[in-house]
């Protein structure tokens, strides 16, 4: 019962925060968003799962509610964790109190509704990774946009509207196609499967469950499911070609939000790839693997391409995401112990990572009102410990060793090498690392004329350095960044666990 | 319950409805003097409560369901009450009260509101005859007994003139096509000699399988079935009756508009549920080559079609609810038109259709009715009079929300589940085509239904003053908005037991 009261803690928060004075919502809502990480912690420590959940693994802290039923199968309230879940819950529940901190500062008209949307979208995130059920899932996954569409388009800049509105429909579109992927699979399921629990559906499809429908081979639908699927997943991910709205919403995002955005909802989208496509259909993703490593390469190398040639310092961080996003893929398509899990533990320190460096970001711009790298010089004068945390940020970003980013990017490419079911593995491989040296070309260059060298701004401010509350979760960011960074098995022991069930999936690897 | 008291007490939701609005008219005649508002929406909130109170009783305690021995007749069989009956009376009550409590706070300075509550009753207590009448003969009395407050209702705003204009638009058109339903019932008493439901239907399996010997008269009772079916698209709003609807909802009163197009189309369905699969059963009328099901099936989708695109080009909210009510009727006759002669989905599909009008009942009530809301405080009817309505008024805007995401069948809402069962429903009994154009549709609704959202929250208003038109905070009508918001989420988590009467509810009838 204590996932349900995560959840039910965290949606009862956001109501509270909604209905209390904006005087004080913001300082309420911290307080009440460390409830949830105070829970996640408690978890963390009762741990008792092992294997992946959706292979017959044991789920930790399992609750299997009927709902109701629909044509002949049953809807529950199911819920659980796994290794693969746990490091994304305690992620969530982590960046939620930072980005709320980080939102004292810049937020300032509506402060209730804000902060009351930010715990309503982190009630239903943790819901997202821990439903094990479809439908419920699929509830939380799409109430998240809900309140993410509202974040954008009320309390977003100039462009706020069209960012909102691209980011609504973009992604509802991806849903709905996904939906129907999903929905083709447990149509021709058939009478193979009595629930929409994922564990069973992703049983019943090993064995073989898949029949005919409407005179479609069993072949034939997953592959179409898959490819509906992943489409649907690589819009939220998002992948190249499909990230357009994603420098939109992050541009016109307030920083909380943009932490949020790139720290957690994108890892909604390869969560649920990892889970549906790679987990529930290994055998059409290995056969798709040459095509799927071959976009995940593009996605690194374009995104980091394109951060190359931003001056806003927000899209660089935000198409740096798209590059690192590509890595996860890389990781999860070559099915190898150490690319799927260290596809996952990426997941987690992207998150940290990119949060630190939009949180980061945010402060300075809190200062400066402007993000365009050509309107400010020498900003380590004025803010000397943001601009070192930021820094630090970049470096993580880079893959420096002994920081959470190096150890993911690590492990993939320790996988993604040598791996049997990705056929030239080694180019791959060898092609995605080049992102790495993009990607510190267009930090290290953008930090050298916005932070260093002589003070400048091209409007005149009086600058001093950033108030406490902003600069301490930057703080507390980069310490969970070293530490995961320096041991990364607090992680990556219980992701492995997890991740193995899907690599022995494929036949392939058998 | 029912073996301990008269028979006639299952009528007990029906005759609360119909004594609380013969009381209303007591005292408005009696002592008009003592009458007041207030008093009169207390009164009828209470009737139409207590009805809904006794429906859910009867639900509870399985009155005229299966499982209790069947369906109560009384009247020598011209009134039958099942569950189908009590689950759309439900809808009527809970409709009414809404409607009630809003008109409360909208009719603030009628000179005479206190008709409006009783023909808003005597409205609802015909329209929960309609759903206990067995006999044709009822069904029209019944249909009238809706229609005629219905006309004095749009037309309630006498010095109006679009009020005016609506009402006897809605007139006309309304008398025409009772004038043709009754015309068909005629013809279908010419071929069969009956006008019981049950008794129609074994005389039409005769004529169908020529034991009759009078195969001749499947012509006239097929024009017949032809006839009634218009009445039915009139009353449901649905193609080609439907030219009165946005007239009429345009220019009624916003509480009548959110009154007839939830409750009196939910009457019109109940008319269609039982008639066309209690007279007129699937197997016998296709074997008698009456293929109603699919004319249902064409009229269904060009309805939702034309509904939805004639809605995403409007620019009055009201309008624009009006066109999008019209869709929704073509959504809900996919209940009569996904059947099949062996029948073994009939059930799923047109329970389906059921929740879906009661789910319907709260989001489209409500909408309608927070567009009261703003004609009370007259802040204007298109979109961009409603920019920024959410500064002021957030509690109410955000309840509007609910109800267009809803609508537009996102699935944190119940309007998610109620569409996900209908389509489902038809896709299993093999009409994927209606279900693809339905879901098509949806997709499509969200286009106009997020115009409004972005509206009331993204927009700003048109000038600095146009929010000083919010002055008053209308109690009642605010109570009603939230309190169909609640249910309309609530009937997410609670759709198990919906879904569940709703079914045993329509297969009771195959």
């Amino acid at each position: 019962m204590i996932l349900e009261a995560l959840i039910a803690v965290a949606f009862a928060s956001a109501l509270v925060v909604m209905l209390s004075p904006n005087e004080w919502a913001g300082r309420l809502a911290f307080a009440l968003s460390l409830l949830p990480f105070v829970g996640s912690l408690y978890l963390w420590s009762g741990f008792d799962g092992s294997g992946n959940a959706l292979t017959g693994g044991d789920i930790a802290y399992q609750t299997q509610i009927e709902w109701l039923e629909v044509g002949g199968r049953s809807v529950s309230w199911f819920v659980g964790l796994d290794g693969i879940s746990l490091p994304l819950v305690v992620l969530t529940t982590f960046l939620v109190p930072l980005a709320i901190l980080s939102a004292w500062t810049p937020i300032d008209s509506r402060q209730s509704q804000f902060y009351g949307l930010m715990l309503f979208m982190e009630a239903n995130l943790l819901g997202v990774f821990t439903a094990l059920d479809f439908f419920l899932w699929f509830v939380f996954w799409e109430a998240v946009l809900v309140p993410m569409y509202f974040l954008i388009g009320v309390w977003g800049g100039p462009r706020r509207k069209y960012a909102a509105i691209k980011f609504f429909v973009y992604t509802n579109a991806a849903s709905l196609l996904m939906f129907i992927g999903f929905m083709s699979l447990t149509f021709a399921l058939g009478d193979s499967v009595s629930s929409f629990a994922l564990p069973e559906i992703t049983g019943a499809i090993a064995d073989g469950g898949l029949g005919t429908w409407f005179g479609i081979s069993p072949d034939r639908i997953a592959m179409v499911a898959f490819l509906a699927m992943f489409l649907g997943f690589a819009v939220k991910v998002p992948i190249v070609p499909f990230h357009t709205w994603l420098p939109d919403a992050h541009v016109e995002a307030p920083t909380p939000v943009s932490v949020l955005l790139a720290g957690v909802l994108l890892k909604m989208g390869t969560y649920a790839l990892l889970r549906f496509n790679f987990t529930m259909l290994p055998d059409q993703a290995s056969a798709l693997a040459i095509p799927i490593a071959a976009i995940a390469v593009i996605s690194v190398i374009y995104g980091a391409m394109l951060a190359l040639a931003q001056k806003d310092l927000k899209r660089i961080v935000a198409y740096s995401s798209v590059s690192s996003m590509g890595y996860v893929i890389l990781g999860l398509i070559v099915f190898t112990e150490y690319g799927v899990g260290g596809a996952t533990f990426q997941m987690v320190a992207h998150g940290l990572i990119s949060g630190l460096m939009f949180m980061a970001v945010g402060v300075v711009y809190n200062a400066t009102h402007t993000r365009m790298v050509g309107d400010m010089a020498g900003m380590a004068d004025r803010m000397p410990v943001t601009v070192g945390i930021l820094v630090a940020g970049a470096f993580g970003y880079m893959g420096l060793p002994l920081m959470a980013g190096f150890a993911g990017e690590f492990f993939i490419f320790v996988g993604s090498f040598a791996a049997p079911a990705l056929p030239y593995a080694p180019v791959f491989t060898a092609l995605a690392m080049f992102g790495i040296v993009i990607v510190a070309g267009y930090l290290l260059s953008a930090m050298q004329s916005t932070l260093f060298g002589p003070f400048e701004l091209a409007t005149d401010y009086e600058i001093g350095p950033a108030p406490f509350h902003d600069v301490a979760p930057l703080a507390v960011l980069l310490a969970a960044i070293i530490v995961l960074g320096v041991a990364p098995d607090i992680f990556f022991e219980m992701i492995r666990d997890a991740a193995l069930p899907v690599v022995e999936g494929v036949s392939v690897n058998g | 319950m029912v073996s301990t008291l008269p028979q006639v007490t299952a009528l007990l939701p029906v005759l609360l409805l119909g004594f609380t609005g013969l009381a209303l008219l007591l005292v408005d005649t009696l002592a008009p003097d003592t009458r007041s508002n207030t008093s009169m929406a207390v009164v009828s909130a209470l009737g139409a409560l207590s009805a809904l109170a006794a429906t859910v009783w009867f639900v509870a305690s399985g009155t005229g369901s299966a499982d209790t021995g069947g369906a109560i007749t009384l009247l020598a069989e011209a009134v039958k009450v099942d569950t189908m009956a009590l689950f759309f009376t439900a809808i009527f009550a809970s409709v009414t009260s809404l409607v009630v409590v809003a008109a409360h706070d909208y009719f603030h300075d009628h000179p005479n509101p206190a008709t409006f509550y009783s023909l808003t009753l005597f409205a609802a207590t015909g329209m929960s005859l309609l759903a206990v009448a067995n006999s044709l003969a009822v069904v029209f009395v019944a249909l009238e007994m809706v229609s005629l407050p219905s006309y004095v209702l749009v037309a309630f705003l006498k010095q109006n003139r679009g009020s005016v204009e609506a009402g006897l638009k809605y007139f006309l058109i309304g008398a025409l096509s009772s004038a043709i339903f009754l015309f068909g019932i005629s013809l279908v008493y010419a071929a069969t000699g009956s006008l019981i439901l049950g008794d129609v239907a074994g005389i039409l399996g005769d004529i169908a399988a020529g034991t009759d010997g009078l195969d001749s008269r499947t012509g006239i009772a097929g024009l017949g079935i032809v006839m009634i079916l218009g009445g039915v698209a009139f009353k449901t709003a649905s193609v080609p009756f439907h030219f009165w609807a946005p007239e009429a909802y345009e220019g009624a009163p916003a509480p009548v508009s959110a009154f007839l197009s939830s409750a009196s189309k939910a009457a019109g369905f109940v008319v269609a549920f039982r008639v066309f699969t209690e007279a007129f059963p699937v197997g016998a009328s296709l074997s008698a080559d009456i293929n109603w099901v699919l004319a249902f099936g064409i009229l269904a989708a060009v309805t939702m079609t034309l509904g939805n695109f004639a809605a995403a080009v409007q620019e009055e909210v009201k309008r624009m609810l009006a066109y999008s009510s019209i869709g929704h009727a073509g959504y809900a006759l996919i209940g009569v038109a996904a059947l099949t002669a062996d029948g073994s989905g009939n059930g799923a599909v047109m329970g389906a259709a059921m929740a879906h009008l009661l789910v319907y009942g709260f989001m489209n009530t409500g909408a309608f009715l927070f567009v009261a809301m703003a004609e009370r405080w007259g802040v204007g009817r298109t979109f961009e009079d409603y920019a920024g309505l959410a500064k002021r008024a957030p509690v109410a805007s955000t309840a509007m929300a609910v109800f267009m995401f809803s609508l537009a069948g996102l699935p944190p809402f119940a309007g998610f589940f109620s569409k996900y069962f209908l389509f489902m429903g038809a896709i299993d009994n093999g009409f994927l085509w209606l279900a693809a154009i339905g879901a098509v549709n949806s997709v499509i609704s969200l286009y106009y239904y997020s115009r409004v959202v972005k509206a009331l929250f993204f927009d700003d208003p048109a000038s600095q003053t146009a929010l000083d038109a919010i002055d008053v905070r209308p109690t009642a009508l605010y109570a009603a908005v939230v309190f169909a918001a609640v249910a309309t989420v609530l009937l997410l988590p609670g759709f198990g037991p919906v879904i569940e009467t709703a079914e045993a509810a329509a297969s009771a009838l195959f």
